[in-house]
């Protein structure tokens, strides 16, 4: 990373207290982000991978302020000569910060409030922001439509006339509305079908280029982070088990978690053998996790020392950056070569 | 690929009427929730029956041809009149005959033979018996009527002689008026409650949904009987009707309140809440401008829904006692007449106030499913 990181992100923590009986003592937290550190350079997406409930989603709003973090903090930006901690705003002076960043929301049907129109929608941001108003107001937002690649002529219609993929565009139009410098992408591309998906991605690429935008991209499976990402951080309960650039990630895992996604990632070439790696059991529950390191009870690598001590995220290789005992001795299956 | 064409097909509810230009016109959302009501059947013949039945409530006093408290000596238990057509040389003109009452030789019930020579026609805006509008002006028409000498008892006499159709006219006014007073107090409780409840979350929504579980346990019958029971019997009709209106009340919030804590709990965490969040937009903000929009029409379908169990609870609080007394006249008042068997045998139009009742809760369901259908025309 050359330039200054337009976010970086330290020893983040969120934890959900789990409370019981009638007067709702705590018994328990969820840590549903315990410690993790991110950089993400201007213009640059950091692909953020991992199974649902690893806590991915919880870091993307928590970097927004849609959630208080615990503890840690998030160095932002915001101007070339101006960096905040988000972690540290109070809700006056988050009002000043929030135009410069925005979320991108997973389902395209609960992110439109179906009573407003799309001028609604999309100005949101831009009146509460003061940014703009009246006549104002609908021409930037005309020019959001067409930015998206939506006629603006449909500024009046609500939600329900438009189609899933179309609903997704009207959503980045809104995170776009007040020139943001960081989105936070949530899932965006995983309730739409493929062909959609693809339109989706090749357009927050295109509005990337065109004006300059970090994506913090969440995703669930490697295969659609592969496409946008210029680095890739993979999160296993709350914590990040691989962080690299995504060439490296793909094709030189240095964790086991790591290969098991990536083995899931479907191959368009018949001809290619590839094992497909099954985890036994499901994720680790966060309000109760495992002893050592998290994965080893699905790791099928685990040896004693996984049960017993926790490893460590270091840099194994230049840029890659695991969490394993055994990082540097296994030696993992990537992602097949050459077949994109 | 996604073009207008795409668009277009994908909205069927906007108008397709192109104006030259390239602008479309929508429906408004009025427009879409009417068309949406209208094409349930069922609510489509709901709510002119609802609208009639209000009417006739309103105007009970010009629409029934006699006080409810005024008797026709010499007809108890008299059977509805039977309506000829044709006198002289209108054929379609109604009339009755008048009718003589005799005894049964061996049981001394009466029985009432039509005199076939006394033709009464039925005439239509009469003057007859005076009546009060709320207390200011006095008034003696009446929609129908006949003369002098004979009586017209649609849905025959109860066993003082009074006119049931007047009297099932009349108390029309108290069981459909009920529903809508216990749902307004209701709704005030509800929301307010329930509102609380859902937006302070915590201890507090612990402790009042711990309450509206008490009070929904309490067998709804006895409750009633134990507060109606506090209402002093030598109070004036209306202060009986509206402390029952209380009374319903009370039970009636918990379930809206309920259903005002769930739909905001679950709208707090949409997501569409979350980016009006990250706009900067503040609690009320949100409140006002997302939330309530939202489960209004939430709101309108649970009220709906909610009337037709006031008006039943009205009509058995009066049916067995404790509800409006005579002389307060309602349908479960009526209703009383029929809790001896041998009025079910031999005078069974006694029963007509509980078709009224039946068919009003009918009506109210109806329009409810309807409106629920209707209420959410950009629904996701």
């Amino acid at each position: 990373m050359n330039a200054q990181p337009i976010l970086k992100v330290e020893g983040l923590k969120k934890y959900f207290p789990v409370e019981k009986g009638f007067l709702r003592r705590v018994v328990g937290q969820v840590k549903a982000v315990d410690d993790v550190s991110l950089e993400i350079a201007p213009g640059e997406t950091l692909g953020l991978v991992g199974e649902s409930g690893s806590g991915k989603t919880t870091v993307g709003r928590c970097i927004l302020r849609a959630l208080k973090p615990t503890q840690g903090s998030i160095q932002f930006q915001i101007a070339e000569d101006r960096t905040v901690d988000m972690a540290q705003l109070s809700d006056r002076e988050l009002r000043v910060v929030r135009p410069q960043a925005n979320m991108i929301f997973q389902d395209p049907f609960y992110s439109l409030d179906p009573r407003w129109t799309i001028l609604d929608i999309v100005g949101e941001p831009l009146k509460l922001a003061n940014l703009a108003k009246g006549k104002e107001l609908e021409d930037r937002v005309a020019y959001l439509m067409e930015v998206v690649g939506l006629e603006a002529k449909h500024l009046r219609r609500y939600p329900h006339a438009f189609s899933g993929g179309q609903r997704q565009r009207i959503g980045v139009a809104r995170a776009l509305a007040t020139n943001p410098r960081l989105i936070v992408a949530d899932e965006p591309v995983s309730a739409l079908d493929v062909s959609t998906q693809a339109q989706i991605l090749n357009l927050l690429q295109d509005l990337q280029r065109e004006f300059g935008l970090s994506y913090l991209f969440i995703a669930h499976d490697l295969s659609v982070v592969e496409h946008i990402s210029d680095r890739v951080a993979v999160m296993y309960v709350g914590k990040i088990v691989e962080v690299a650039k995504r060439d490296q990630l793909f094709f030189f895992p240095k964790h086991p978690y790591t290969e098991a996604l990536l083995s899931a990632v479907p191959t368009p070439d018949p001809d290619v053998e590839k094992e497909r790696i099954i985890l036994p059991g499901e994720i680790a529950n966060p309000a109760n996790p495992p002893s050592g390191c998290y994965f080893h009870p699905r790791c099928r690598y685990a040896e004693a020392i996984c049960r017993d001590e926790e490893p460590v995220l270091r840099e194994v290789s230049p840029g890659q950056w695991t969490s394993c005992h055994f990082a540097e001795e296994l030696s993992l299956a990537g992602a097949p070569q050459g077949t994109n | 690929m996604e073009g207008p064409e795409k668009t277009t097909a994908l909205a069927p509810e906007l108008l397709s009427r192109e104006n030259g230009d390239d602008s479309v016109e929508y429906m408004s959302r009025g427009k879409l929730i009417w068309r949406r009501f209208w094409r349930h059947r069922l609510a489509r013949l709901g709510l002119p029956v609802l609208f009639a039945l209000y009417m006739m409530a309103i105007f009970s006093d010009f629409v029934a041809p006699y006080r409810p408290d005024s008797r026709l000596k010499g007809f108890k238990d008299a059977p509805p009149s039977v309506i000829h057509f044709g006198v002289g040389e209108n054929r379609f003109q109604p009339y009755v005959y008048a009718r003589k009452r005799s005894f049964h030789p061996k049981t001394f019930r009466e029985i009432y033979t039509e005199e076939e020579d006394k033709k009464y026609p039925i005439h239509f805006f009469v003057r007859g018996e005076t009546y009060e509008i709320l207390g200011l002006f006095k008034l003696d028409l009446h929609l129908f009527g006949v003369d002098e000498g004979a009586n017209i008892t649609l849905f025959g006499t109860d066993s003082v002689s009074r006119d049931l159709f007047s009297r099932t006219v009349i108390g029309a006014l108290v069981s459909l008026f009920v529903g809508l007073g216990g749902v307004a107090i209701s709704f005030i409780f509800g929301c307010l409650i329930g509102g609380i409840s859902g937006y302070l979350g915590g201890i507090v929504d612990e402790v009042i949904q711990r309450i509206i579980d008490l009070l929904i346990a309490i067998p709804t019958l006895p409750l009633w009987m134990v507060l109606s029971a506090a209402i002093p019997r030598q109070w004036p009709v209306a202060h009986t009707y509206f402390a029952i209106t209380i009374v319903l009340s009370i039970v009636g919030w918990t379930g809206l309140a309920r259903v005002v804590r769930g739909k905001l709990l679950s709208l707090r965490d949409l997501d569409f809440v979350v980016a009006s969040r990250l706009a900067g937009g503040s609690d009320l903000y949100i409140i006002t401008r997302h939330l309530l929009p939202n489960f209004a029409s939430h709101l309108i379908v649970t009220l709906t829904l909610a009337i037709p169990g006031m008006i039943l609870g009205e009509t058995a609080l009066s049916f067995i006692g404790i509800g409006m007394q005579e002389p307060g006249v309602s349908w479960g008042v009526l209703l009383q007449d029929t809790m001896n068997f041998g009025a079910l045998v031999h005078q069974p139009w006694k029963l007509i106030p509980g078709v009224f009742i039946i068919v009003t809760i009918l009506m109210f369901n109806f329009v409810g499913d309807g409106l629920r259908d209707a209420a959410d025309p950009y629904s996701l």
